[in-house]
This record gives C-alpha cells, structure tokens and sequence, in this order.
C-alpha cells in the first residue's frame, strides 16, 4: 500500500466513522454509503491534503476507493513540478 | 374561514426595483444574470478563480439617492442590504394596497423570509477582526440579524401586531407567505405584509457555493436538457394580504386569491431531494384549497412556478413531485420557472416566485422561462419557453413551490381573481 493509498483510506475511514481495515481499494462507495454530500465533502479533503483540484466530470465518474487513489496519482503526475504536496 | 386576496406588491430584484419594471422583464425574458466583478469587495486577489463567473445582483438600489427607495441614514447604519430590500419592498406594497389607512397597526402581521442575514456586515466585521485585529462596530449584530428587516418594517409603519422572520433555506418566504395566509384566513391578524429578502452576494458566500458544484457556468437553464446548476442572486418582494370581503368593502385593487398552502419536510436528506417531500405539499396546499370550497383543484391548475433551480438533481426531482401530486394532468400543465431570470436569491425566493406567479394570474398570461433551448424530454413536462402563453380559459389555479435544503418544502396556491 502505498502513502496515498492509506491517506485517503484513512481519510474515507474517518470520514464514515468505520475501521481502516474495513476499506480497501475495491470498496464502493455503495457499500460505503457514501452519498452526493460525503462524496462532496471527500473531495474537498483530498484535494485540500493533496494541493490538487478534481474536475467536475471526474468527480461523477468516482465510483470506488481505488478511483479516487488512482485519480490522485494521475492528477499529481499532471501537475507542474513543486506544486503538490506530494 | 375568510377567503383572503393579495392587494400590494412591491419588490427590489435583479430584474426590477418596481413591480411594473419586473412585470416588463418577466414577460419580455430580460435576464438579471450578469458576470460579476471578481475583484468585488472582499475578495482575495490572488484566489483561484470560482466554476461559475455570473450571480444576478440588484441593480440601481441606492436608499441615499432614490426618491422611491429612499432610507434615514440612520436605519442605513444598522440594515443590511437584505433589510434594505425588505423595507422598501413592504413599504411599496404597503402604499399600494392603502392597508394602514384601513386596518389597526397593532393588529397588522408582518411575517418575513430570511435566510442568510447580514452575510455582509458579518464577513467585513469579522475579516477586519481577525486579520486587522479591528474594532467590531456596534451595528454589527443589528446588521447580521436575519430578523432585522422584520422588526424596521414594523418600526417604519408603527404596526405592532405578529411581527417575524422564518429562515427555512430556499423555501423562508415561500414559508412566510403561507403562515401569513393561515393568520388572516384564520383572523388572527385582519392584515399581513409578508414575503422575502435577501442579499449574501458575497465573496465567501460565492465561494462556499462553489465548493458545493452546484453552480452553474453556463447560466441557469430550468429544466433544460443541457442544465447543469443554479445561478445565484438577491432580492426581496412583499405581497399585502387581508380578507377578500374587506378588500371588497373598500374597493382595493385584488390580484389574486390565496387559496391553499401545503408544507412538508423529506426526512431523508440534508441535500438530497426527495421527490414524495416536495409532492406532499403540493398535494396539501391542493388539499387546503379543496378544504376551502374549490372542487377537484388539481384538474384547475393551469400553471406552476415552479422552484426550478437549473441543477439536474432538483429539476428532476422536481418533475417527479410535480407527476406524483398532480397525476394525469401532470404532463400538460404549463410549468414555468423564474430564476432564469432573477437567479436564486434563497430566502427571497419563494416571495420573488409568489410574485411572478399573482402577476401570471392577473394577466391571465404565463411567463416564458428563459434561457432554455429544449427541454428535458425525460422530465415529461410543459415547460412554457420562448413566448408567453395564455392561462387556460378553463383554469384558474396555480402553485408556487419552493424546495429547500434539508428538505423543507413549502407551496402556495394562489387562485385568478375575477371578481
């Protein structure tokens, strides 16, 4: 597991108050119960932790833990150098 | 049970500062929606900037200047602009209808929506607080009251009687109309000046909703195909209402007749909408009418206002509501929607709506919704779009819904006075 990996399963994990092991990448955010607002506010967190900013459409397209992992890795990729966090 | 009818208007919007200029724009579909001045007061140079670069604001308010909008410097120090809005809004309804020359001050009703207070006498107290360490002024809570412009309406005119705010989100006024309405059919009060203001165009107001995304950034489209957010804005209109038979007696100009209003709460979500919510007080506020001696009321209604905010989740939702209380006459009922045209100004508008709605009655003519190419054909509504339509000559009913965050809905049925 890599550190964004676990950041933003621990993030989720708090988020919905469950334990960290209980979340993995191929958790859905159905069986997270992670609704329009959680999903919102999540987004927010990430992009505030990881100094990135998710698209509109992205965010629709998030269905999983590993979406939104695999996301932010593409999005810091993206990023010009010394502007992220990470 | 006394019948009660709407004898003043008055309003301050982003697409008139008189009833008579809003009636224009209404029916002519002149926007209020403008690109707003990213370096407005307040505002973080170097902020990233917003989704959205558009808000509908109030335009040539000035209670220092105007003759008609006039205000005392000292009620200027301690009201916001939402109060502002709200007095002189009540005030030229007030005028219209001639009701303090007709009934007790100190039985009269004032009962207001407002939903966001002073949001701007509250952001420049407290940014120049913490960051400048400055002094608070002493007006500062008397702007950031919700209530304020309530209480200086009741100051103004020396009416004494039920005087309050109800802060319900978008649905306050929409609130505030139907508690009115329920006070003077019952005789608690003989008379109410009742609707809505508000006025949180602010930098961190603007801000907030965008971290939402749920503002649009191609402009409100109600119940368009390619819809995709709400615009925001300000306001505030009034409606005087009192009892049909009084209104008679001394010869007020009647608008149109209140005859029902429904609220209902989701329970479900804090910002997901619900559509059996919203069609629960469609249907009371259909209920209330039939209680009041009007048969089969869902068969009459010949237009609805609807809340129509532009964002996909509520316009669907919405249409939903709109099937689950209406039936089969759902699909051919003209809907239309006005925050195309005045943006959603929040507490102010359910009374702003109410307004569109009694002038749609008096006409006999419905108001376009503007800025929608096609409609949603999943909606499966008549949604009114490039020109006004005339009301149905065998109708005579329409609703004015508003649904709130938090699931707070709140509808008005109004009925076309013919006399």
């Amino acid at each position: 597991m890599d550190d964004i990996e676990s950041r933003i399963i621990e993030l989720v994990a708090k988020t919905k108050g469950v334990p960290a092991s209980s979340v993995g990448m191929d958790s859905t955010f159905d069986e997270l119960q992670i609704d329009s607002l959680d999903k919102i506010n999540l987004s927010f967190a990430v992009e505030e932790m990881f100094s990135i900013e998710i698209p509109d459409e992205s965010l629709n397209s998030l269905k999983t833990v590993g979406d939104v992992v695999r996301g932010v890795h593409s999005l810091l990729a993206d990023a010009p150098p010394g502007t992220a966090t990470q | 049970m006394k019948r009660v009818v709407v004898t003043g208007l008055g309003c301050i919007t982003p697409i008139g500062n008189t009833v008579a200029v809003f009636r224009e724009s209404l029916y002519a579909g002149r926007t209020g929606i403008a690109v707003f001045d990213p370096n407005m007061p307040g505002a973080i140079p170097a902020a990233k900037p917003m989704r959205f670069t558009t808000t509908a604001k109030v335009k040539g308010f000035d209670p220092a200047l105007n003759p008609d909008q006039r205000l005392t410097s000292g009620v200027i120090v301690c009201a916001d602009s939402s109060a502002q809005f709200g007095i002189v809004s009540a005030r030229h309804a007030a005028a219209e209808s001639g009701l303090l020359a007709h009934y007790d001050p100190a039985q009269i009703a004032v009962v207001t929506g407002c939903a966001c207070g002073g949001r701007a006498a509250d952001e420049d107290a407290n940014r120049n607080l913490y960051l400048h360490n400055a002094r608070v002024p002493p007006t500062a809570i008397l702007r950031t009251m919700a209530s304020s412009g309530s209480s200086l309406i009741a100051i103004e005119m020396g009416i004494s009687g039920s005087v309050l705010n109800i802060s319900t989100a978008c649905a306050s006024s929409t609130h505030a109309i139907g508690l009115a309405f329920q006070m003077v059919r019952a005789g608690i009060a003989p008379a109410a000046i009742t609707g809505g203001y508000e006025a949180a165009l602010t930098f961190g107001f603007l801000r907030a909703w965008d971290s939402m995304r749920v503002v649009s950034p191609t402009g409100c489209k109600p119940f368009a195909a390619d819809r995709d957010g709400m615009t925001l804005g300000e306001g505030a209109a009034m409606l005087v209402l009192e009892p049909l038979e009084d209104a008679q007696r001394r010869g007020a100009r009647i608008y149109a007749e209140v005859v029902g209003f429904g609220m209902s709460a989701d329970a479900h979500h804090i910002t997901q909408p619900r559509a059996e919510g919203a069609a629960l007080a469609m249907r009371r506020a259909l209920d209330d009418a039939m209680h009041a001696g009007i048969p089969a009321p869902a068969g009459r209604v010949g237009y609805i206002n609807a809340h129509g905010t532009g964002t996909p989740t509520n316009d669907a939702v919405e249409a939903a509501a709109i099937h689950q209380a209406l039936g089969e006459f759902a699909p051919r009922i003209p809907v239309g929607a006005t925050k195309s045209l005045t943006g959603h100004s929040i507490g102010a508008a359910g009374a702003i709506e109410a307004l569109a709605t009694v002038l749609a009655l008096d006409a006999g003519s419905l108001p376009p919704t503007a800025g929608v190419g096609q409609v949603d054909p999943a909606l499966d509504l008549d949604v009114i779009i490039g020109e006004s339509r005339p009301l149905a000559q065998d109708k005579d009913l329409a609703l004015s819904n508003s649904l709130a965050f938090g699931g707070l809905n709140a509808v008005l049925a109004f009925r076309r006075f013919t006399g």
